[in-house]
């Protein structure tokens, strides 16, 4: 491999030859100090699994507790430092950077035609941060852990004890990791795209993601602000939140949530943004309404600013910012709407194959609009005084949040996985895998929503008896989705024992420009120069595209 | 490493400081300005938070942020405004001087710029240690005796939470002048690549706005 | 479908509840409409146009802006018609009528305590009496709870430095379960209360002598019951450790230092005297820090404490 790397380095004024990304240079220094978006996506897929695993794992643990009434195997100290630990992992170190910094790095200069993201540097810096951060996340354990929930509320929050204000600073360190991604793609998206790609010609993958960074700018630093101010909180006593002080404790909610509530659409907007590219593929048809689904993503992202409160009906807001922030909030609902038929109206009359990804991306159709219909009892006013902070609401967001943006981070996983790294998995296994994961998420959640609205509170260690039924269908669930996604990274990692092949460009038919380059691409992606010949999901023949070129254009 | 090298030199007239994957300097520059722009953005959203918590706290305690404030010297808070405002002129200048390829004049407008920073720590390393001599710390640490109105501790908390982040980002301002200077020093600016400079100053006049709403919010309170 | 209603939701007790569940009723047939509306439509679709051979070609449909129109006009009013739905519902729990019972709720790690009107109060146990409205002002004594009654379908978060209100009008007698809904420690699912609906006769009653159980129970285990439910526990333990306070176990009869240099014997008026005047005699080596029960405690319920004590020999 020594000539091939020296041949880069001194090849550059011909039209040199690349090698293969993965291999080009070789060494695990190389791998630390690159800068190249495909190999820090790599890097950032490999850490979001092993947190995936690890939150999987403190999952499985949760649902074990909870098989019986009273303690089963931890005592209730430990149950409530595991589900923190448990959101803590999933939130901030899976689901965020999840398909945005893993599948966004890698996929996003590609789909534009791009060498590289807009800033290399600051993006291998991004990952460090999330390295630093997730470091941070699990030394808390070594001081005894958080008890607080993810979400931090104050004043509790501000006087227990443990290693809260570590959990905090990871979150604030991993807040501008999460800020620098977005950055990067706004940049990337505005600056990189290939000659002659306008806006409009931009895969819809792009589009999310645009919208998702809209986001993670926007919202990000003011999580920033209120998690450096829970920390002067707790080491100076500053007053701000503390009513014995003067403060005021709901005023941390109204923070936390105007960064988190968006928040929950960088956690979805990223999703649609992976179904968009594997529904037209998989159907072999163009998408349908191109233009709704762009400005939808946009929409969502700004209205996303504007609903935090619906997480406070029933701290006491006034009835007129109740009103307003429910009214705000269903306005959210017809974007999402219109998302799902329209991919559902994509896979109308197309030529569809029922692949991994697709099953994986039928999976995310079905739960997402359970999940974005469950959202309607939680907007309303009425209802929400109900089923707030019941396992209705766990169920709701677990929908969304693992049922929608996790199955498909896995969509994307298994559609892009033969571009990252030149190798097939057995899709079979795959798809049985996917099946299994659908049918354990929702032996998982469904028992939960019937608990919540019976009333059953989340975050409870003990509960009455009469639960007991709903909680055993639950954790039986849990086994099989875990089983489900076990065998999925099983068959992913066993294709990676497989001797490398020479696959295919293009191995299922996409329309995007990473299937015009290499499988695995070369470092610098494409070894000629870009000429758009079509749309992103134009799949008509070439000569009725060509033929129909004075019209399109 | 190969990565970054390789594509260098692949047009005869690349601007060395032109990175792999631009084609051009503008579309390089424009990438940058997005960003800097978009960082600008985090930051005022950043401070904007601790705005609104001060309007709150303020709006639910105004007598004591009222008689809190008269703890703050004036007459240095107005002297910091004013080196602050010269400050962003001579960095504007050495945005021009670097446009119209005056490179000792670079340098020079650089070095005032940073020692105008400089000045700008030095007055409130003063005010510091004074608030600290008698007692007006935030929170907890807050021992100041004679109080009339209870709760001035929160005055202070915000005063020092808000003009600290402010003095983190004057200084994280003078290590990027610096690395300015070096660059400047070293002949890198000129009429045809200046962006680093047009960057660093349009942080710094952030920081420099910043000031000028923390000023009356926190010394002219009436 | 009532069952399918009653199995979702338990039974309805509150005046309010009737509105929530038609609501939440009219959400879950949309919910199970549209899911299956959807579904049908992917698996017709997947089976009908399954790809046959690679080269199939399919129409080039880039949009249809009449279908489009229709599928987000039609979500926009099905949310309309909910929101405005949950608005009235919303603004009828939150307007207490004016001649409501008022109780006050204080929340505190891990209990709830309960103020009547005349003074009398109870903790864990709060007594409403029937077909009246309640009106409860709420505060916390230390970090967020939420007072949480799944079958009036009413939950209102209790927040120290400031008071929250909550009101109902019970509509079938029993008890029902009120739980601490806002995460709060180690004890959070632990923090229950009951609500008992009463007769006006009942209700009355209460007021005077307590609940029935405290009426009739034998005393040593009324005694061993306020032990347990009344916070008794916390300092003092039965089996001879040293709490914040001296173990109960073996002190009837027996002498006891009182920090002010005299002895003491235990027996039932040194008891007695602890409970109403904690601060009278404080036994050597312990911090005076036990809070008065009086007005907390009924006749009965001290005599029952003696009782239990001697029975801890």
């Amino acid at each position: 491999m020594e000539n091939v790397s020296s041949a880069t380095l001194h090849g550059s004024g011909h039209a040199a030859h690349h090698g293969d990304y993965l291999e080009d240079p070789k060494g695990l220094r190389s791998w630390l100090t690159t800068v190249d978006h495909k190999r820090i996506g790599i890097m950032y897929m490999w850490s979001v699994i092993f947190f995936m695993v690890v939150g999987g794992l403190l999952a499985l643990l949760l649902r074990l507790e909870l098989l019986t009434p009273k303690q089963t195997l931890i005592t209730a100290e430990m149950y409530n430092r595991v589900f923190t630990l448990h959101g803590a992992v999933m939130v901030f170190l899976v689901i965020i950077p999840g398909i945005p910094a893993a599948l966004g790095n890698f996929a996003l200069p590609l789909l534009l035609g791009a060498k590289d993201v807009a800033f290399p540097r600051l993006n291998l810096f991004s990952y460090y941060l999330y390295v630093t951060g997730a470091l941070m996340a699990l030394c808390t354990l070594l001081l005894g852990g958080v008890d607080t929930g993810w979400t931090f509320y104050t004043p509790y929050s501000t006087t227990t004890g443990g290693g809260v204000t570590l959990m905090v600073l990871a979150a604030f360190v991993l807040g501008f990791s999460s800020i620098f991604t977005g950055v990067n793609f706004i940049a990337t998206v505005h600056t990189l795209r290939a000659p002659g790609m306008g806006w409009f010609e931009m895969p819809l993958f792009c589009w999310s993601m645009y919208a998702t960074a809209l986001i993670q700018i926007l919202a990000t630093p003011v999580l920033g602000i209120t998690l450096l101010l829970l920390v002067m909180e707790r080491v100076m006593g500053v007053g701000i939140f503390d009513p014995q002080l003067g403060g005021d404790p709901v005023l941390f909610q109204h923070f936390f949530w105007f960064y988190s509530h968006p928040a929950v659409y960088i956690m979805i907007l990223p999703a649609m943004a992976v179904i968009s590219e594997v529904i037209p593929t998989f159907s072999k048809k163009t998408i349908f309404g191109y233009k709704a689904i762009a400005f939808s993503s946009i929409a969502i992202a700004l209205l996303g600013f504007l609903v935090w409160a619906h997480h406070m009906f029933t701290a006491g807001m006034s009835l007129f910012a109740g009103a307003i922030f429910s009214f705000l909030t269903f306005f959210i609902a017809i974007p999402s709407a219109i998302k799902v038929f329209n991919w559902i109206a994509t896979m109308w009359r197309g030529s569809i194959s029922l692949r991994a990804p697709m099953i994986y991306a039928i999976s995310f159709l079905l739960m997402f609009t359970i999940g974005g219909l469950t959202g309607l009892f939680l907007a309303s006013l009425a209802t929400d005084v109900h089923l707030h902070d019941t396992y209705f609401v766990v169920a709701h967001f677990h929908y969304v949040m693992a049922g929608s943006n996790l199955v498909a981070l896995l969509a994307g996983i298994h559609y892009w996985w033969p571009k990252m790294f030149g190798r097939m998995y057995n899709d079979k296994l795959a798809s049985v895998g996917a099946a299994l994961v659908f049918l354990g998420f929702n032996a998982t959640f469904l028992p939960q929503f019937v608990m919540g609205s019976r009333g059953m509170p989340r975050r409870y260690y003990n509960y009455l008896p009469e639960f007991q039924g709903l909680h055993i269908a639950s954790t039986i669930g849990s086994w099989i989705l875990a089983s489900g996604l076990f065998l999925g990274l099983a068959v992913l990692i066993a294709s990676l024992m497989k001797p490398k092949e020479q696959l295919a460009r293009n191995p299922w038919g996409g329309r995007t420009l990473e299937w015009e380059t290499a499988s695995p691409p070369t470092t610098h992606n494409f070894d000629e120069p870009i000429a758009l010949r079509h749309g992103p999901y134009d799949y008509r023949p070439v000569e009725e595209i060509e033929a129909s070129e004075g019209v399109t254009r | 490493m190969g990565t970054q090298v390789s594509n260098a030199a692949a047009g005869p007239e690349r601007s060395p400081f032109l990175q792999s994957h631009f084609t051009e300097m503008v579309q390089q520059f424009d990438a940058a300005k997005i960003g800097m722009w978009l960082f600008l953005v985090t930051e005022v959203l950043l401070f904007g938070g601790l705005f609104v918590g001060y309007g709150i706290m303020h709006a639910s305690h105004p007598e004591a942020f009222k008689a809190a404030h008269h703890h703050l010297d004036r007459t240095m808070g107005a002297l910091n405004t004013i080196v602050l405002l010269v400050s962003s002129f001579t960095m504007v200048m050495a945005v021009w001087s670097a446009s119209v390829n005056k490179k000792k004049l670079v340098v020079l407008f650089l070095v005032l710029t940073i020692l105008l920073a400089g000045a700008f720590l030095v007055v409130k390393y003063f005010e510091y240690s004074h608030k600290f001599h008698d007692g007006l710390l935030p929170g907890k640490f807050y021992t100041h005796q004679g109080d009339t109105v209870p709760g001035q501790f929160l005055f202070f908390s915000f005063y020092f939470m808000m003009t600290g982040l402010h003095g983190i980002h004057v200084l994280a301002g003078m290590i990027a002048l610096t690395w300015l200077l070096r660059r400047a020093l070293r002949g890198d600016f000129g009429a045809g690549y200046y962006g680093p400079v047009d960057l660093v100053g349009l942080y710094w006049h952030l920081v420099d706005m910043i000031w000028i709403y923390l000023f009356p919010l926190m010394y002219l309170i009436s | 479908m009532n069952w399918f209603r009653d199995y979702l939701l338990g039974p309805q007790s509150a005046t309010h509840a009737t509105e929530v569940d038609s609501l939440f009723m009219f959400i879950v047939y949309l919910t199970i409409f549209f899911f299956f509306f959807n579904g049908a439509l992917i698996f017709y679709a997947a089976r009908r146009w399954r790809r046959k051979s690679d080269r199939e070609i399919t129409p080039h449909i880039t949009h249809n802006t009449k279908l489009e129109l229709l599928w987000s006009l039609i979500p926009a009013v099905v949310v309309f018609v909910v929101f405005f739905w949950g608005f009235k519902g919303y603004v009828s729990a939150f307007i207490p009528p004016n001649e409501a019972l008022e109780i006050v709720v204080t929340g505190k790690k891990w209990v709830w305590q309960f103020e009547y009107p005349d003074g009398t109060r109870s903790l864990n146990d709060l007594h409403v009496p029937l077909n009246r409205d309640v009106k409860l002002v709420m505060h916390s004594e230390d970090v967020i709870h939420s007072f949480f009654v799944p079958r009036f379908r009413l939950k209102r978060d209790v927040i120290p430095g400031r008071y929250t209100e909550l009101w109902f009008r019970a509509t079938q007698p029993g008890v029902q379960q009120v739980f601490c809904a806002e995460y709060c420690g180690k004890g959070h699912s632990d923090m229950l209360a009951r609500i008992f609906v009463d007769t006006p006769e009942q209700y009355e009653t209460f007021l005077r002598e307590g609940d029935e159980q405290t009426r009739t129970m034998p005393l040593g285990e009324l005694g061993r019951l306020v032990y347990e439910n009344k916070g008794c526990a916390t300092c003092h333990s039965l089996d001879g450790t040293r709490g914040q306070g001296p173990s109960f176990k073996g002190i009837w009869g027996h002498p006891a230092d009182g920090s002010d240099g005299k002895n003491y014997v235990v027996d039932a008026n040194y008891i007695r005297q602890s409970i109403l005047y904690p601060q009278a005699v404080v036994v050597k080596g312990f911090e005076p820090i036990m809070p008065t029960f009086q007005g907390l405690l009924r006749e009965r319920e001290i005599l029952g404490v003696i009782e239990y004590i001697k029975s801890l020999q």
